[in-house]
C-alpha cells in the first residue's frame, strides 16, 4: 500500500549564478546592489528538493506538496512565473527580506511558524525538504532549525536519494566526506531531510501544470503574511568582493609537448 | 572573560579524532591563548580515551560522551551528545569542525542551549570582540561578522588550520552519563556507499584538483564527440598524478539532458555553485568555459593554470595564474606519457 506523504519543501531565491554581485550596505544592513532587480531563481539545492518531493508524491498517491518560500513578495511571483511550470505545489509564501544577510535563526522561526500553520497538515507524515545548504547565505542551518521547532527528531543532510519501503520507512543516502554516501534507515516520517543535487533532472516546463499552480498562487500571494526578521545579535563587520585578482599569463605559442612537460613540471615540483 | 569550548567526534575508528577536530582544537587553542580563556574540549566518541589523549595537553578540562549509541553519525543521538558537554561545560564561544557529522546536528545545539551559530568559518580573529570571517552568495561575497549572543558556536571550514598536535598528560575524561535525554532512536545508520577503490575519483587529500570541463564531450576539429578517448585520457590522468576529479556543473548535468557523458562523473564531483568547493595546493581545470559559477569552485585552490582553446575567456583572466592556449586532448595526452615514463623510471 502506499504512503501518504504530507511534503513541505522550505525554498529561499538566489540571484542567477551568471549574475554579477556587488555587496552594498543599506539601513537595514548589507545587501546585493540592485537585487530586486536581478534575475532571480529557485535556489538550486532547494529546487532539487522541490522535484524529489514531486516525484515522491507521485509516486505515493494521496500525497501532498506544499512550497514555503520567503522573500519579497513581487520577486516571488516573478520566481514563480518559472517554478510553478516544472511541478504541481501549493505555495505557502511568507513576505519578508531578501538575500542571504539576514539571520538565519529568525528566517527559520518564520519557516516555522507558517509550516505550523498550514491547513489540514498531518504532522505525523511530514517530511520536510528543502536545500542542504542555500546559494546565498550558505550556512545549512535554518532547515535544521525549523526541523526543531517543529519537534522533529530525525534529520538527514546532504540527502541525494531516499527509498520509501511499503512500512514507511525510508533509506536515505547522505553525502558525508571523501565522495561517499552515509547509509541510514529511519523508522518513517515525521523527518528533515536537507538535499543536495538528488538525482532528477529538472523537469521541463509544462504550461498546464503551470495553470494549475498559478490558480492557488496569485491568491496565496495576496494573502501573504509579513513578517520582520530579528538580527538576534548578528553584526556585519565588513562585506566585501574577495581582492585577490591573480596576474594571469596567457600562452599562446606553445605547442602540446611544451605545455605538458610544463605541467608535469609544475605538478611534480613539490611530490619530489 | 569568554570560556571556550571546543567539539569534537571521533573518526570511523570511533576512537580517534578527525583530521578537521584536531584543526578545531588548534582554532580553541590559538582563541583562548589570545582571549586568556578557559578552554574545554568536548568529545564525542565509541571510546573517547585515545582521543582524550590526543589533546589532553590542549586544554583545562576534558568532557566526554561515549557508548555504542555514538559510534554513530546520527542527528538524534549526536545532537543530545552535544547538547550534554555544551550544558556541562556552559561556554561563551563553542568552536567545532564544520563536518558532515557535526555540521547535521550543530545548529540544533546551539538552540537547544539558547545560543545562536556560524558556520563555514575561514578565520577567527578581532581585537576586542570576536569576530569570524565566511563566505556568503557561494564564496563570491566575504564578510567579517560578530555577535553579541552567548554562546556562540562557530563551525570551521576544514583545511583553515593546521591540525593539533600539541604532547601533553594523558588525561581520563569527565564522562558525562546521557540517559532520559536521548529520544527513541528512530535511525539507524546501517553503512556507507563509495565507488570502489580504483574507481574513486574525489580525493579530499589529494595536492591536485583536476577539473574537467563541457568541452571534453563537445565536437572536435574532426566533427566528432570522442566521449570514450577523453574518459581514458582523464583517468589515466588521475591514475597517474593522484589527483581529485572536479567538474563543470554543465557536464555533470549532461547525462540528464541525453547527451554523452563521462561515465564516472557524478554530482559528487561537481564544484561551484551547486558543488562543493574544494581545497587543494594546486588546480588544473580543462576544457571549461565557465564564468564566475567556475571561478567559484576554484576559491580555495592556490595555484591554478587552465587548458582551453578560448584565448578570451573572461573566467580564467586574473584568475588563474597560466592559460594555456591549446587543444585539451593534444596536452593531456603528451602528459600522460611524461608522467607514464617518469611512473616507470621510478
Amino acid at each position: 500500500m502506499a504512503n501518504v506523504l504530507h511534503i513541505v519543501v522550505c525554498a529561499g531565491m538566489a540571484p542567477d549564478p551568471l549574475q554579477t554581485l556587488e555587496p552594498t550596505t543599506g539601513p537595514n544592513g548589507p545587501g546585493i546592489k540592485n537585487e530586486m532587480v536581478l534575475p532571480a531563481v529557485l535556489d538550486p539545492w532547494a529546487a532539487s528538493a522541490l522535484y524529489e518531493a514531486a516525484s515522491l508524491a507521485a509516486k505515493n498517491p494521496g500525497s501532498k506538496v506544499w512550497l514555503v518560500s520567503l522573500g519579497p513578495k513581487a520577486k516571488l511571483q516573478q520566481v514563480m512565473m518559472t517554478v510553478a511550470q516544472k511541478v504541481g505545489f501549493e505555495l505557502v509564501p511568507v513576505d519578508g527580506p531578501i538575500g542571504g544577510f539576514p539571520d538565519a535563526h529568525a528566517t527559520a522561526a518564520a519557516l516555522a511558524d507558517a509550516i505550523e500553520a498550514i491547513p489540514g497538515l498531518d504532522r505525523a507524515r511530514l517530511l520536510v525538504f528543502g536545500g542542504w545548504e542555500s546559494a546565498t547565505r550558505g550556512a545549512g542551518v535554518t532547515l535544521q532549525l525549523v526541523g526543531e521547532r517543529l519537534g522533529i527528531v530525525d534529520q538527514f543532510q546532504g540527502v541525494d536519494q531516499i527509498t520509501l519501503r511499503e512500512d514507511g520507512s525510508f533509506e536515505v543516502l547522505e553525502r558525508v566526506e571523501g565522495g561517499k554516501h552515509q547509509v541510514s534507515v529511519c523508522a518513517g516520517a515525521p523527518a528533515v531531510l536537507g538535499w543536495a543535487t538528488g538525482n532528477l533532472p529538472e523537469p521541463r516546463n509544462n504550461p498546464q501544470v503551470g495553470m494549475a499552480n498559478m490558480r492557488t498562487i496569485m491568491p496565496a500571494l495576496q494573502k501573504a503574511k509579513s513578517v520582520a526578521l530579528e538580527a538576534n545579535g548578528l553584526k556585519y563587520v565588513a562585506v566585501n568582493l574577495p581582492r585577490q585578482q591573480r596576474e594571469t599569463r596567457v600562452e599562446k605559442n606553445l605547442s602540446a609537448e611544451e605545455i605538458a612537460r610544463e605541467i608535469v613540471e609544475w605538478i611534480e615540483k613539490d611530490n619530489r | 572573560m569568554e570560556s571556550i569550548l571546543v567539539l569534537t567526534h571521533a573518526d570511523e575508528t570511533g576512537s580517534a579524532l578527525t583530521k578537521a577536530s584536531l584543526e578545531a582544537v588548534t582554532a580553541g587553542v590559538d582563541l583562548a591563548a589570545r582571549l586568556g580563556a578557559e578552554l574545554a574540549i568536548g568529545i564525542v566518541a565509541k571510546h573517547a580515551s585515545h582521543a582524550a589523549a590526543q589533546v589532553a595537553g590542549a586544554a583545562n578540562r576534558l568532557l566526554a560522551v561515549q557508548g555504542e549509541a555514538f559510534a554513530q553519525a546520527r542527528f538524534a543521538s549526536d545532537a543530545a551528545a552535544c547538547t550534554e558537554i555544551c550544558r556541562a561545560a556552559m561556554p561563551a564561544i563553542v568552536v567545532a569542525p564544520d563536518s558532515s557529522r557535526f555540521a547535521r546536528v550543530m545548529a540544533v545545539v546551539a538552540a537547544r542551549v539558547g545560543g545562536a551559530i556560524d558556520t563555514h568559518i575561514t578565520a577567527i580573529g578581532g581585537a576586542e570582540a570576536v569576530e569570524a570571517t565566511r563566505w556568503f552568495y557561494r564564496h563570491r561575497i566575504e564578510a567579517v561578522i560578530t555577535r553579541d549572543k552567548r554562546p556562540w558556536f562557530l563551525l570551521l571550514d576544514a583545511g583553515t588550520h593546521a591540525p593539533y598536535a600539541g604532547e601533553g598528560p594523558h588525561a581520563q575524561p569527565d564522562e558525562i552519563a546521557i540517559a532520559a535525554e536521548l529520544p527513541e532512536m528512530r535511525t539507524q545508520v546501517t553503512g556507507f556507499r563509495a565507488p570502489k577503490l580504483d574507481q574513486q575519483t574525489i580525493r579530499p587529500d589529494a595536492k591536485l584538483l583536476f577539473v574537467a570541463g563541457a568541452g571534453w564531450t563537445k565536437k572536435q576539429p574532426d566533427g566528432q564527440v570522442h566521449v570514450e578517448e577523453a574518459g581514458n585520457l582523464i583517468l589515466r590522468f588521475l591514475h597517474l598524478s593522484g589527483a581529485s576529479l572536479g567538474s563543470s556543473k554543465s557536464l555533470v548535468d549532461q547525462g540528464g539532458e541525453g547527451q554523452p557523458v563521462l561515465p564516472f562523473l557524478t554530482h559528487l564531483n561537481q564544484v561551484g555553485q551547486t558543488g562543493s568547493t574544494p581545497r587543494h595546493p594546486k588546480g588544473l581545470a580543462t576544457c571549461c568555459h565557465g564564468e564566475e559559477p567556475h571561478v567559484v569552485g576554484w576559491r580555495f585552490i592556490g595555484e591554478r593554470r587552465a587548458v582551453s582553446l578560448d584565448a578570451n575567456c573572461g573566467w580564467t583572466r586574473g584568475k588563474a595564474d597560466v592559460v594555456y592556449v591549446a587543444d585539451a586532448f593534444a596536452v593531456m595526452t603528451k602528459v600522460n606519457e611524461l608522467l607514464g615514463e617518469a611512473a616507470s623510471r621510478s
